[in-house]
Parts: C-alpha cells; sequence; structure tokens
C-alpha cells in the first residue's frame, strides 16, 4: 500500500545512476540463496540494483506516510473534546513522527539522504498512503482513522516485520509494537461515541460513511492487475497479496463495526459461508488512481502544509549547522 | 489557622491557586501543540510533542487535585473546558500565538519566538517546582517533585536552542533577539504578588512569587549571554492574564480548545 | 536543490536500557553536533525513560567488517557500515567531531 511502482530487474534504472557493477552472477547467486533460505538481506550486502530500488522507493513512502499522517490527525488536537483525549491524540501523533524517522533511517541505510527523500515528497514525485489525502472533518474521524485506518495499516506491517531487507524488518517490529495501542484506542473513541449521545453516535455513523471505502482502497488494487507484485514476493518484501490482506481486514472488521451498532456503507456486504469470508461490493478504482495521482479532496493542502512547513524550517536548519560549525572551529583554536 | 497556629488557606482559595498555577501549562501545550506537523524539523515535531504532553499532565494532575477537593460534579474536563476566558489565571504569555505578538492570524509560526518563550517559563517553572516541592499541600509537593524533572529537561532544551539562534546565522540571531525584546515585559507579571499569591505563600502552600526573580533573572542572563543577545531594558508593562483580564488571544484559543466539548455539554468521551 | 553541505550529518544511536548489559544499535537520526544528537536519541528512541545510557556516533565514523562469506562472493567493503556510496558530505568544518 505504500508504493505503487517498482523496478524490475533489466530495466533501465531511473534517477541518478548506480554506481554498481554490472550484476555478477555469483554475487546474484548468493543474493538469491539468502532470499530462498529466509535470511536478511544488510545493508553491506550486495543486492540487485532493482531490489534496492524499489526498496528506497516502499521505505520511503511509508515513512512519507507516516509524516504526512500527521496532519489529518493533528487538525483535531486542539479541539480534542476532553484532556485525556488531548493527550492521546497527542502521544499518537508523536508515535507516527516517530515511525517516521525510523523508516528514514532505514531507507538511509540504502543510500538515499533524508533530505532528497524530502524533496522527491515535496516536489510531488514520491507518493504516501493514498488514505491521508481526505480530510478529517468531526472528531469521530479520530475513531475511525484509529480504529480502521490504523487497522488497516497493521494489516500491512505486520508481514514486513519478516522483510528480507534486514533494517527495514527491524523498524517494522519496532513500529508494530508501539502501533498496537492505536488501534485500541481508536475503537475505545468510537465505543464512547457510540454508547453516547444520539449525537454522537450520528457522528460516528456519519464518520464511517466517509471512510470505508478509503479505508478498504487503502490495500491497493488486485495483484491480478499487478505483474509487479509477484517480483516482490519473490523478493521477499510482499509476504501477502493486497486482496488476501484487504479480506482479512473486512472479516475482522465487520463484527467490530456490528458491536459498535455502526452500519458499514456497503449493500453487498455479506457473509459468505461457502467462501468462509465477507463478501463486498466494487470498488470504484478511478477515485483510488485519481487520488494517488495527486488529485483527492486534499492532496495539494496536504502538500503545500508540508512545503511550508519544511521551507519555514530552513532558517532553523541553517542556524543549527552554522552553530555547530562556530563550535567546532573554537574548539579546534583552543586545541 | 491549623493547630500550630500556622496560617491555613481557605479551600475555595486554595482551589484557586490550583486553578491558576494549572492554567498555564495547559494554554502553552495547546500552543505546542500547534506545531505538530509542522516543526522545522521532524525531531523537533517529536521533542515539542514531548515537551507539550509533559505540560499537559502537569495541567492534568493540578486540575485532578483542585477537583478532589471541590468535590461535587467538578472534574479536569469542567474545568479546561467549561470556563469562560475571564476565569482563567494563566499568564498572558502562554496564550500570544506562536507566530509572535500581533493579531491573531498574522503569520506563520516562528520558532524563535517559541524557544524563547519555553525557555523563559521553563526556567520559570524550575524555580516554582523546586521551592513548591516544600509545598504544606502535600498532593502539590508531589506533583512539583515530578514536574521539576520534565522543567529541566524543558529548560536545557529551549536553552540549547536559544544559543544556537543566537550564535547562529544572521536571520536566527535577528529572530532570537526580536523575540526576546517582545517576549520579556511578558514576564513582569510572573514576579508581582497579588492578593492570591500572598495569602498562599502565607500559607504554606504557594511560593513567593517576588524572591524567584532574581534567580530567574540570573539564569536567563546567562542564556542570552551565551547566545550573544541583549537583554532588553525594563519597561512598566505588566500583563494581567493571571488576574483574569487577558489579552485578545485567549478568546479565540479557547473557542476552539472547547468547541467540540461545548457542542455536546452532556457527553462523555 | 538538496545540497550535501546544508544536510544535517547523520548519526547511528546505541541505547542501553535500564537492565540492559550492552549497548544495542536502534537506528540513526540527524543532528548537528552529538549534544543535539543524544537529546534527539533520547526524545526518540527512549521517549526519555529514566536510567538508560545512550551512545551516539557520527555514521561516518563507524568502520565495519565485510560481511562473511565463504566463497569471497562479496566484495569486501572494508570501511562504512552502508554498502552503497555515502550520499552526503559532512561540512568540512563540522567533518572531525
Amino acid at each position: 500500500m505504500y508504493t505503487q511502482a517498482i523496478d524490475l530487474p533489466g530495466q533501465p534504472a531511473q534517477g541518478p545512476a548506480s554506481t554498481d557493477a554490472p550484476a555478477d552472477d555469483a554475487l546474484q547467486a548468493a543474493f538469491d540463496q539468502a532470499i530462498g533460505a529466509d535470511r536478511k538481506i544488510e545493508p553491506q550486502d550486495w543486492m540487485p540494483e532493482a531490489y534496492r530500488r524499489t526498496l528506497v522507493r516502499q521505505i520511503s513512502q511509508h515513512a512519507h506516510s507516516e509524516v504526512v499522517g500527521m496532519l489529518p490527525e493533528g487538525n483535531w488536537i486542539t479541539r480534542a473534546p476532553s484532556l485525556r483525549r488531548k493527550a492521546i491524540l497527542l502521544a499518537k501523533v508523536q508515535d507516527e513522527g516517530g515511525h517516521g524517522l525510523y523508516l528514514y533511517s532505514a531507507a538511509e541505510t540504502l543510500g538515499v539522504s533524508r533530505d532528497a527523500m524530502v524533496e522527491a515528497l515535496l516536489c510531488g514525485k514520491a507518493k504516501y498512503s493514498s488514505i491521508f489525502n481526505y480530510p478529517t472533518l468531526t472528531w469521530a474521524d479520530m475513531g475511525c482513522i484509529g480504529w480502521l485506518v490504523d487497522g488497516a495499516a497493521i494489516m500491512n506491517q505486520i508481514p514486513l516485520c519478516r522483510c528480507s531487507y534486514g533494517p527495514y524488518a527491524r523498524a517494522m517490529i519496532r513500529v508494530c509494537k508501539e502501533e498496537s495501542f492505536h488501534q485500541r484506542q481508536g475503537y475505545e473513541l468510537m465505543l464512547a461515541l457510540c454508547r453516547g449521545t444520539p449525537a454522537q453516535k450520528a457522528m460516528a455513523q456519519q464518520a464511517m460513511n466517509r471512510w470505508w471505502w478509503p479505508v478498504v482502497m487503502m490495500f491497493g488494487p488486485s495483484d491480478t492487475d499487478s505483474v509487479h507484485s509477484a517480483q516482490t514476493m519473490k523478493w521477499g518484501i510482499k509476504r501477502i497479496s493486497n486482496d488476501d490482506l484487504r479480506q482479512k481486514f473486512i472479516d475482522a472488521t465487520v463484527p467490530q463495526a456490528e458491536l459498535l451498532g455502526l452500519t458499514i456503507p456497503d449493500p453487498d456486504l455479506k457473509w459468505n459461508a461457502e467462501r468462509g469470508h465477507y463478501d463486498f461490493g466494487p470498488i470504484d478504482w478511478s477515485e483510488f488512481w485519481r487520488v494517488v495521482n495527486g488529485d483527492g479532496p486534499c492532496n495539494r493542502e496536504r502538500l503545500e502544509t508540508r512545503r511550508r512547513a519544511h521551507d519555514n524550517g530552513a532558517w532553523v536548519r541553517d542556524a543549527a549547522l552554522a552553530h555547530a560549525r562556530k563550535r567546532a572551529a573554537r574548539a579546534r583554536q583552543a586545541a | 489557622m491549623d493547630s500550630q497556629g500556622e496560617p491555613t488557606m481557605e479551600r475555595a482559595q486554595q482551589i484557586e491557586y490550583l486553578l491558576r498555577l494549572a492554567d498555564s501549562p495547559l494554554v502553552l501545550a495547546h500552543r505546542l501543540s500547534q506545531w505538530c506537523g509542522h516543526g522545522p524539523v521532524l525531531e523537533e515535531d517529536l521533542a515539542l510533542a514531548n515537551i507539550s504532553l509533559d505540560l499537559l499532565g502537569q495541567a492534568r494532575l493540578l486540575y485532578q487535585h483542585a477537583a478532589a477537593l471541590a468535590g461535587g460534579d467538578a472534574s479536569e474536563d469542567r474545568y479546561a473546558y467549561f470556563r469562560d476566558v475571564p476565569e482563567f489565571g494563566n499568564f498572558t504569555m502562554l496564550e500570544l500565538p506562536n507566530s509572535g505578538v500581533a493579531s491573531a492570524g498574522a503569520g506563520d509560526p516562528d520558532y524563535a519566538f517559541t524557544i524563547v518563550r519555553n525557555a523563559m517559563y521553563a526556567a520559570w517553572q524550575v524555580e516554582l517546582w523546586q521551592r513548591l516541592t516544600d509545598s504544606s499541600d502535600a498532593q502539590l509537593a508531589a506533583i512539583a517533585a515530578k514536574s521539576l524533572k520534565e522543567a529541566r529537561y524543558h529548560l536545557e532544551h529551549a536553552a540549547d536552542w536559544m544559543i544556537r539562534f543566537g550564535d547562529g546565522t544572521d536571520e536566527s540571531h535577528a529572530r532570537a533577539q526580536r523575540a526576546l525584546d517582545s517576549l520579556v515585559p511578558y514576564a513582569s507579571e510572573w514576579f508581582v504578588p497579588d492578593a492570591l499569591d500572598a495569602e498562599a505563600c502565607a500559607a504554606g502552600v504557594g511560593i513567593d512569587c517576588a524572591a524567584i526573580r532574581s534567580p530567574w533573572l540570573e539564569r536567563m542572563h546567562t542564556i542570552a549571554g551565551e547566545a550573544t543577545l541583549r537583554w532588553p531594558g525594563d519597561s512598566e508593562f505588566c500583563s494581567t492574564g493571571k488576574l483574569g483580564r487577558h489579552s485578545e488571544h485567549l478568546g479565540y484559543l479557547l473557542t476552539e480548545m472547547q468547541s467540540v466539548a461545548r457542542a455536546h455539554p452532556d457527553a462523555a468521551w | 536543490m538538496s545540497d550535501p553541505k546544508s544536510e544535517w550529518p547523520l548519526w547511528e544511536v546505541f541505547i542501553r536500557s535500564k537492565q540492559g548489559l550492552e549497548h544495542k544499535h536502534c537506528g540513526s537520526l540527524h543532528a548537528t553536533d552529538a549534544q543535539q544528537a543524544l537529546r534527539m536519541a533520547r526524545d526518540v528512541y527512549t521517549r526519555r525513560q529514566e536510567g538508560v545510557s545512550i551512545w551516539v556516533v557520527p555514521s561516518a565514523a563507524i568502520a565495519a567488517s565485510a560481511p562473511e562469506s565463504k566463497d569471497s562472493y562479496f566484495e569486501p567493503m572494508a570501511d562504512k557500515i552502508y554498502r552503497h556510496p555515502t550520499f552526503y558530505v559532512l561540512p568540512d568544518e563540522v567533518g572531525h567531531m
């Protein structure tokens, strides 16, 4: 869900030219053997350029998702209706920033700098999860994001803990440990609303109506439409297919919604005893591609907000560097 | 008087003092939380969120203590969300927008303004919490002990940045100087006791605010000096936030903060 | 355009937990000097738990062994922890810390 395009072996590399030597049969064989034996690939190991570039794209876009994801929720910190909720939301958004940091850190082990990744995001080249291009319009949206969006993210992230690339897998383990409280808090928030006043219950249902389909789309298009999934599966980057993850998510979430007394806005949603899964209605993939390609409800706002923050912060970053240089110079003089 | 002949505080007055102590960290926590997702570098988003959470935690402990004393339907949320501007006793400095002293909506948030304010307030908090660990109000003393550690960390963070700005680039120096010049006048109210301060101090519950002016100034002068910043001269200005007479900014802040809670006054969250 | 000289250097972070026996590598972050790196590491990687010990080292200062391989299929990369050419240049003045 964090990357929409990958490089395949044999394709010309895009972007900055690789300084690696062309693939050596022995190196490739050793790499394949490691993957086959489910061993981790580490930063110093040889890897196919396409594998490296796919990981750079996926990990950095995952990091961007965490950072951009701070915005829709950050939007409600100032209006959280109780001090406890205010603290929980602030802690959650802080965690997301931290996850972004772990992921940028993992991506940097592949030879790309944080600045380069941020630049790719701000100029619109790099993507981030489509879900964060939707606006948060009521307090109940906070519950939906925690319960549904984080729930979907967890489905995706747990298999990534077994990703073949060591630093990414380890970052995901750390992320998953911290993520467990996010979904619980979101669900608890929804529970309070659904057990509350009629107005609160209505707010919860209205939020559900707006978030359900975007969340279902988060898992990405069916793998049968994608040649790329097969390659990322072979490389041990992708472990479970988009469709399987989506089905797993829906199966887990329907009973949770029932417990809340909320209606899922899908008239075709129905338990299929034969399959042992829930059948669900058709997804509007044209909306998904519109959002991914920059024309969702608030793509422009999100990017512009990040650009502004980055630009406004330039003098701060420069000041820190300038001060460090001055201190170092003084230290050298004193020595 | 209590059995030892020591002055005691009226319950209502003690509660008012606690609320005054709580309102400041709440308001500053709110201001700092507005930086989330907009910080100059991701690492600072995390640092500010940490500081904001600490301050929010301090406010909550103080509100909860006040609510326990008040009884009835008093609660941290009733204090935070259902009091109006004149009932808030936070220092005016803390309600100023992150962009500076100009009217609301006047500009982008200024990190120099935030950092200098954090440094000044944290330095004051260190003095406050240090002395409150001896408060005759045992619960307040316990809150102080915990909060002192946090305030020291906040001071370290802000002082570090203030020095980087003052002794950084020309732009950062100018911004930090501007921030210092506009903020220092708002600190006066911190050291001018009113009747409530005097009563709290006499009862051993609260601190002698005039007495901390000296150590606070000394510490701030040291930081400003290392930052190559000029400490502004004295002015006659004295803000009155702790007396409930606020700047125009608190109204906007509370309107936003309290909007959802007030739209559903009987709801639980 | 991102200017390598304007980037904050990268630091590796090692943490020993309160009950821990040794420092473990837990990730990296960007900071302009050691003092800042330590403070940031505390915020990011320990969420200010008490009693933890933090080490920060400029990434470029770490020398690493080549990955083990019986048949030397892997190019010896004696120096750096990241296989791929480092992507930034430390500003000269900050370089030796």
